[in-house]
């Protein structure tokens, strides 16, 4: 059992998502077993683990959408229990569905967004995220229509629309075209230097390791690795994953 | 929660009080002047619909309780008075229907007090239905708690509603604000049976709640185990 | 106010998303109308007996069409997750129901409007004096139903026997409400004074109080986890 490194952070500004002793049952079923997380402003994190190992629970509770069995998160400042609204403000999530009405255009989509942010003038940022993205030229067009990789695109422009300061991302990379996987890795980079702090939960280890500057691994409801990576050779993580993670396989 | 003692003495209590209670209704009171003696299952009709009115008051109380403290104790006992509750009422049903036949003719009949009971009986199977199909077992008791308040609430609208649509039954005799419309022999039996079925209520909530307590600590070593 | 924006926002998407297809009010629509003109068989030629069942057999054809919208409408956000990304805005959730609601029933209402006429015509009754008094009855009656329809659709949503079980919990609930729009609905198409159908209203209105109140407090505990 690899001992658990203490969580490089910086001195300095408060940490941007910060877990503590974090447990999640669901009925007699436990998901998560208590995790420690911090993550820095300007850090990425990828968290690889195989499937049912709690990556996305433990992304769901950090977003506020499940609640813990017991734990306290902070998100920017924000405690999770006493102030879900600022917590909503300030992150951007990117998961499994893409949220997004198949009956409205890319614009509508991205204009109900704007007045559930509550932006002022949503015309104008909303032409500007679909410009970034590459969505002008359809914007006109149901989502119906869309490819894949457009709706992920979109799906993309909505987490811009929100500029937020904390950024979940469950496993992106899945159904991306060449040209989403490029948007999305600027858009990491872009946030990350903007002083953003980001989550990203993978299979993808190139990917991962792209863009991390800490990697973890999470295996049955547990952080069983944690690291930086300029600290860890591919082939190092790649050994250490098989050995936690069971690169792939279903628990 | 309540101890093995407590809980014989109240299942005595209980079992002398409908002793007593049955003897009282069905030998000691006279026998009504138009039904005859089939008048005396009222002395288990509405005692089992009073209670059962309790029981899901509990149900309610449980369940505000439960939304505001998540706290598994008062979702427990919320379940266990919904069981016990819809048992009570089923009884109760089946009395009023087995009262109803040779007064009225027929097994049932739309009157009010029948229907609204029905009413109440649909809505909390609801309930339980509801709780079985939910997986995640905190988010079955949290829509369970909603429903056992819609529920509760729901009552005194059904209760209005039915009974300006129709009414055949004779009016409630123990709820009628005045002078009451049946004999002083005829309530002791009714006062009677009224608190032993409470008291049974009351057992078979213990009994119920000992079962559940039984299932959390066991999921409770398990998860102990696992940490 | 913000929250009335919100509230009105997610209305406004959910009648573009549905004006865009109209699948949802075809179908309820469609269904509607079966239901009426299959009660004429299903109660034979009879028409004094149509006539006098003709206010429960509309309010028939009105609650069913309704379970029918308020499952597609859920449908639609459960799909993609949509429902999940509504609850990460900042929104007050009671925004959400109230948005949802507005949708529901403006749909709901909108189909009920289209087949009065129809109704009129099916079963031979001259409406068109009484639309204000129907219209009084049904506007609350709707209102009362698509509160708690809506609610307790984002119970039932995520359910294995989701079809079944929201008729299966909303009627019973909806008993007294239903029970109350036929019972003021008879009196207006008898052509009585309106008086005798005021404690029917006032019922209506006392079911709406309660369930729309109700709703609005329980809702956020029903979208948590």
């Amino acid at each position: 059992m690899v001992r658990v490194e203490n969580a490089g952070t910086r001195l300095g500004p408060a940490p941007a998502i910060e877990a503590r002793r974090l447990v999640k049952w669901y009925g007699s079923q436990p998901a998560l077993r208590g995790i420690d997380l911090v993550v820095a402003p300007g850090e990425v994190l990828a968290l690889f683990g195989p499937n049912g190992a709690g990556k996305t629970t433990l992304l769901r509770i950090l977003a506020g959408r499940a609640r813990p069995t017991s734990g306290a998160v902070q998100i920017a400042g924000h405690s999770l229990d006493r102030d879900s609204d600022g917590v909503r403000r300030a992150i951007g999530v990117l998961g499994h569905g893409h949220q997004l009405y198949e009956a409205l255009t890319a614009r509508e989509n991205l204009l109900f967004s704007a007045a559930m942010l509550g932006l002022d003038q949503p015309r104008e940022h909303v032409s500007e995220v679909l410009a970034r993205v590459g969505l002008e030229a359809a914007s006109e067009a149901r989502v119906r229509t869309f490819s894949s990789g457009m709706k992920r695109r979109l799906a993309l422009a909505k987490v811009m629309l929100r500029e937020p300061k904390v950024i979940l991302l469950d496993e992106p990379y899945a159904s991306l075209d060449l040209q989403a996987t490029k948007l999305l890795e600027e858009f990491i980079l872009a946030k990350k230097s903007g002083g953003a702090a980001t989550i990203l939960a993978t299979h993808n280890l190139t990917m991962g390791f792209g863009v991390a500057d800490r990697l973890a691994i999470l295996r049955q409801g547990r952080l069983v690795f944690e690291g930086r990576r300029e600290e860890t050779s591919v082939e190092a993580f790649r050994s250490l994953f098989a050995l936690y993670g069971e690169l792939g396989a279903v628990e | 929660m309540i101890g093995r003692g407590a809980e014989r003495v109240l299942g005595l209590l209980a079992a002398f009080g409908l002793l007593i209670g049955l003897y009282i209704g069905f030998v000691y009171a006279p026998p009504d002047a138009v039904q005859g003696e089939v008048q005396r299952i009222m002395y288990l009709h509405v005692p089992l619909i009073l209670v059962s009115y309790l029981a899901f008051f509990v149900v309610f109380v449980m369940s505000i309780l439960y939304l505001l403290r998540r706290q598994e104790r008062h979702d427990a006992i919320a379940h266990s008075s919904a069981e016990i509750g819809v048992l009570f009422t089923a009884l109760a049903i089946a009395a009023g229907s087995i009262w109803g036949r040779p007064t009225w003719g027929t097994w049932w009949t739309w009157d009010a007090r029948l229907t609204t009971t029905t009413i109440l009986l649909l809505i909390f199977i609801g309930y339980l239905m509801l709780r079985t199909l939910v997986d995640d077992p905190s988010r079955g008791a949290t829509f369970s708690a909603v429903l056992g308040i819609f529920g509760f609430l729901d009552i005194p609208i059904i209760h209005m509603s039915v009974v300006w649509w129709r009414t055949l039954h004779q009016p409630p005799s123990v709820l009628r604000p005045g002078p009451s419309t049946v004999a002083p022999d005829m309530q002791v039996a009714l006062y009677t049976n009224l608190a032993a079925f409470v008291v049974l209520y009351g057992y078979f909530l213990v009994k119920r709640l000992r079962l559940e307590e039984a299932r959390c600590e066991l999921n409770r070593l398990r998860m102990e185990g696992v940490e | 106010m913000i929250f009335v924006g919100h509230v009105m926002a997610i209305a406004r998407k959910d009648l573009l998303a549905e004006w865009r297809n109209r699948e949802s009010f075809t179908a309820m629509f469609y269904f509607a109308f079966l239901v009426l003109f299959l009660f004429n068989f299903a109660l034979g030629a009879d028409q004094a007996l149509i006539r006098g069942a003709s206010s429960g057999l509309l309010w028939l054809a009105f609650t069913f069409t309704s379970v029918l919208g308020l499952g597609r409408s859920v449908q639609g956000e459960l799909e993609n997750d949509c429902l999940e990304g509504l609850l990460l805005y900042p929104t007050q959730r009671e925004a959400i129901y109230l948005g949802k609601l507005l949708g529901n029933f403006s749909v709901i209402l909108v189909v009920e409007l289209v087949i009065l006429p129809l109704f009129a015509i099916l079963y031979n009754m001259d409406l068109w004096s009484q639309i204000p008094k129907l219209l009084l009855i049904a506007v609350p009656g709707t209102l009362g139903f698509a509160a708690a329809g809506t609610l307790l659709s984002s119970m039932t949503a995520g359910l294995r026997a989701r079809e079944a079980m929201l008729p299966f919990l909303l009627f019973p609930l909806t008993i007294p409400l239903i029970l109350s729009a036929v019972k003021g609905t008879e009196v207006v198409l008898r052509g009585e004074p309106f008086e005798l159908a005021m404690p029917w209203v006032k019922l209506i209105a006392a079911f709406d109080v309660v369930f729309l109140v109700t709703s609005l407090l329980t809702f956020e505990y029903l979208v948590e986890e």
